[in-house]
């Protein structure tokens, strides 16, 4: 290229940059991102002038930040300037029922045993499907409607209950808390709202099921949920899929916070697409979750089990403020051939009289390397504060690994604190004892992992604990022998 | 007296290992200054670990070195002790081979080494290099080791006036090698970079004291490294005690090479100092070998005392086991990481590793890391973290039966403690830890 066309070139980018005017047909922004991408994404969602000043914020943070390094895991770097951080499924209408959802997705949603119609029927749980970035159908609105809970997706929240949104996005997770939750708060194109009033107990168990679908384009889905005073809720998220050859990067932000008296449950099952068995392929897995107990007997309990994705990096944790406030975390993290998960949580006690209670169980196969990373801190004023902590580790092969991590700070001498970790594999004894009453091996070692996963699962809601079951021993298969 | 920054710590020791260079004349050609000098192009690389690096999060002594210190005003090298003065750091009624180093030199007139036992050989590191060359080139820091650091390096650098001590094979030394290190800041602030080798041949067996007193009010650093190299049917007994100044930084590294099936004991004391760190890093090169760490940190003021530990298990069939254990009053600030690596190869390994504290003012602050790295699936390992206070039910007890309650107190600490001390089996020595103790509580 001749200087000249490289001035023109430069020019004519630069008036672009300024315009945007120009309509992209696949409802997809360019590859990579810089500020117009981020105007873009705001633009196409319709939103607000304030929210769009926070994601630019948030980009200009994220610019300056580096990609965190001290996680014990190894992966070739995404490329940020290759990434497409905006597709929409083509939707010529908003549906406004079931009925009108795309029947071609409908299907997608069928294969993944998530039929929107069966669910409503049938379990009782009201979905609110999101298909790359854009929400598609959402259920038992009107139910939850009646009682004052909002459940939404995040662009519909912003453009129907701007004061709450504003008042509670990123008063959790910061906008410039880390590398990927800065990613999410420029580019986030959708995700999850929920709003449970004052004295109210949700009924229904909440779920959002996510699911990645075009070809190269990161998630960044938001979810925050706002329980008030006395109120309840439990809150699933489940996450499938399909075969993809590309690294893909889901840079997602949970946000939760509870008033006083508040309980949040929030369970997770993760299987995403964990690469095939050389580590080609599969879902990098880099996500913020945390909430606050910001009043007085508030609860937040984190229960996941993880067993895809090629590279886990994920730390659900509880801002324990309010006095007499509870933190619960209980995960499963089970990762096999070239997975790596590196996965803990953070109990941060500030308030009097807090507990928290952390179970990690790691199940390592293959050539997997499976981390817990935790962190207890106890303030200074946190008083008669009390955590207990366990984790364990299952190593099954010889050429995995399990690592633990953990980190304790204590200033204050009133608090308690255990914490305990072993690391061994099944017993031989133990599959022999199974082997002889006619249980093949690869059988008993599905029994036994979810034995010893059971303090976990148990805290699962029914439908998920089946699942998870279910999952557990996909995804162990052949690691025996 | 301004505060120093990273860069200029850096600076300084560059330019002081600059001046001790000019200092060798003669000795420049010789292996050793080889090493030396590596040494000192790896430590330019990072310098000074600062906060950013992960294994000095919680104890930041770039930060402390550049408070306290002043560069300004270091003390020479004529520094005179008597051996009435020395005597009282002397640990009472103990029958020892004692070596005393001043300033991280060793100092042969308060030493006692005229008549050594059999199979015991002690000398200057700096000529020994010459006289045990053959053992020099094996041994003196060839062993690569996790947990080895740019303080390491450091001292490397200014290898000049530790002790090279060699045990022979077969001998069984019952008398232990007692090493007391003193730092005189009476008048000026003062650096000591003491580095030891110590070889352990096959079916020997000894024991090594280290103890640490600075003198003055002035600041002290000191960055000592011990190497001990420990062969084929060995039991090696460790001891390190620091009663330090409130002025006294310390950075120290004990590097056991268990190269031979073997035994290795280590016990780890610290009472007082203004931040001493302790990186007792253990690699077990062969099979069916023991290693056991105990370590008792009792504080209080504003001591800031940080172990680190490694046990890296590169063969099958070896146990570790570690408790440490501490006490924390005042504004003090107790740091444990404890890293058991247990490579691919490290088959049947049991590795059990415990940290417990107690904290009894508010003020007080413990940052515990206990962490295991684990890429062998037939082991069985774990570890343990704990930070209470004293039971309640306990002292109820005690005082239901007229016992006052500073005396029912100090009674549940020395239980607490005695799991430690139990594990220090020479009698004058345990004495004299539990009198402190008694003193203290």
């Amino acid at each position: 290229m001749s200087k000249d066309d490289q001035i023109l070139e430069e020019f004519a980018s630069k008036e672009y940059e300024h315009g945007w005017t120009v309509d992209f047909e696949a409802d997809s922004a360019p590859p990579g991102l810089n500020e117009d991408i981020v105007r873009f994404i705001s633009a196409k969602k319709e939103e607000p002038e304030w929210l769009l000043e926070w994601r630019l914020k948030a980009y200009r943070n994220w610019r300056k930040m580096k990609e965190p390094k001290w996680a014990n895991v190894h992966y070739p770097k995404p490329d940020f300037e290759n990434i497409i951080y905006y597709s929409a499924p083509k939707a010529k209408d908003k549906p406004k029922s079931l009925d009108e959802v795309d029947p071609e997705m409908r299907k997608t949603f069928e294969r993944l045993g998530i039929s929107l119609t069966e669910q409503k029927r049938l379990t009782g749980v009201a979905v609110d499907a999101v298909m790359d970035s854009v929400s598609v159908g959402t259920t038992f609105k009107k139910q939850l409607g009646e009682l004052g809970i909002i459940f939404c997706s995040f662009s519909e929240a912003v453009k129907e209950h701007p004061e709450l949104v504003k008042k509670y996005i990123g008063s959790v997770v910061p906008s410039n808390d880390n590398f990927y939750a800065a990613l999410n708060s420029a580019v986030f194109s959708d995700g999850s709202f929920c709003y449970i009033p004052k004295g109210v107990r949700c009924p229904v168990e909440l779920s959002t099921y996510f699911r990645i679908n075009a070809a190269n384009t990161g998630q960044f889905e938001r979810t925050l949920i706002v329980a008030e005073d006395d109120s309840y809720v439990s809150y699933l998220e489940g996450c499938t899929a399909p075969m993809r050859d590309e690294n893909q990067l889901h840079a997602a932000v949970v946000e939760i916070y509870a008033a006083k008296n508040a309980e949040v449950k929030y369970s997770t099952v993760q299987n995403w697409y964990p690469g095939d068995k050389n580590g080609k392929g599969g879902i990098y897995n880099f996500v913020t979750k945390r909430g606050i107990c910001a009043g007085d007997y508030a609860k937040i309990a984190w229960t996941q089990v993880e067993t895809g994705s090629a590279v886990t990096w994920k730390y659900p944790s509880c801002i324990l403020k309010g006095d007499y406030s509870q933190g619960e975390f209980y995960s499963v993290a089970v990762t096999n051939n070239m997975q790596q998960a590196d996965t803990g949580t953070k109990m941060i006690h500030i308030g009097k009289n807090t507990k928290s209670r952390i179970v990690s169980k790691g199940v390592s196969g293959g050539k997997s390397q499976n981390s817990y990373r935790g962190l207890v801190e106890i303030h200074k004023r946190a008083e008669n504060s009390r955590n207990f902590s366990q984790c364990d580790s299952l190593l099954m092969g010889d050429k995995c690994g399990a690592h633990t991590f953990p980190y304790i700070e204590i200033k204050n001498s009133s608090a308690q604190v255990e914490h305990e970790a072993t690391t061994s594999k099944i017993g031989e004894d133990q599959i022999f004892y199974c082997q002889q009453r006619g249980i093949d091996e690869e059988s008993a070692v599905a029994l036994i992992v979810n034995g010893y996963c059971k303090e976990v699962l148990n805290n699962l809601p029914m439908e998920f604990a089946v699942e998870a079951q279910k999952l557990l021993a996909l995804t162990l298969e052949g690691s025996v022998g | 007296m301004s505060k120093l920054i990273k860069e200029d710590i850096d600076k300084f020791f560059i330019g002081q290992f600059e001046a001790f260079e000019n200092s060798l004349n003669g000795e420049s050609k010789k292996p050793l200054h080889a090493k030396r000098k590596q040494a000192i192009e790896n430590f330019k690389s990072d310098g000074f670990p600062h906060a950013k690096n992960e294994e000095y999060k919680y104890s930041n002594i770039a930060k402390t070195f550049g408070k306290l210190f002043n560069v300004e005003n270091l003390s020479d090298d004529n520094f005179s002790l008597s051996l009435d003065e020395a005597t009282r750091y002397f640990i009472p009624e103990l029958d020892a081979i004692r070596l005393v180093f001043v300033n991280g030199v060793l100092d042969n007139k308060l030493s006692d080494i005229d008549t050594l036992p059999k199979g015991v050989h002690i000398q200057v590191i700096k000529t020994a290099a010459d006289d045990y060359a053959e053992d020099f080139e094996k041994h003196f820091n060839t062993h690569e080791i996790e947990g080895a650091d740019n303080f390491s390096e450091l001292n490397t650098a200014f290898t000049k006036g530790g002790v090279f001590v060699k045990i022979d094979a077969n001998a069984v030394v019952e008398t232990p090698i007692a090493c007391y290190y003193f730092n005189d800041a009476k008048n000026s602030d003062v650096i000591s970079q003491p580095r030891n080798l110590v070889i352990a041949e096959k079916n020997s067996q000894a024991s090594l004291i280290e103890s640490y007193v600075t003198l003055g009010e002035n600041t002290s650093f000191t960055n000592a490294v011990t190497e001990i190299v420990v062969k084929d049917d060995c039991v090696f007994n460790y001891y390190k005690y620091q009663n330090e100044s409130n002025q006294a930084i310390q950075v120290g590294a004990t590097m056991v090479h268990q190269l031979g099936k073997s035994v290795f004991n280590g016990v780890t004391l610290s009472l007082n100092g203004a931040m001493l760190r302790n990186n007792l890093n253990i690699a077990i090169h062969k099979e069916h070998s023991e290693t056991n760490m105990y370590g008792l940190y009792l504080l209080d003021g504003k001591t800031h005392v940080d172990n680190h530990t490694v046990v890296d298990h590169k063969v099958p069939n070896c146990e570790s086991n570690e408790m440490y254990k501490g006490i924390l009053d005042g504004q003090s600030r107790g740091v444990f990481n404890g890293k058991i690596f247990v490579r691919q190869d490290a088959q049947k390994t049991n590795a059990f590793q415990s940290n417990r504290n107690v904290v009894l003012s508010d003020d007080a602050e413990v940052d515990t890391k206990p962490q295991l790295e684990i890429w062998a699936d037939d082991v069985q390992c774990s570890h343990g973290a704990t930070v209470g206070q004293l039971d309640l039910d306990q002292l109820f007890y005690l005082r239901a039966r007229g016992i006052d309650k500073q005396t029912a107190k100090s009674m549940l600490l020395n239980a607490f403690a005695s799991d430690v001390l139990s594990n220090i089996k020479i009698e004058a020595f345990r004495t004299l830890i539990e009198n402190k103790i008694n003193e203290r509580l």
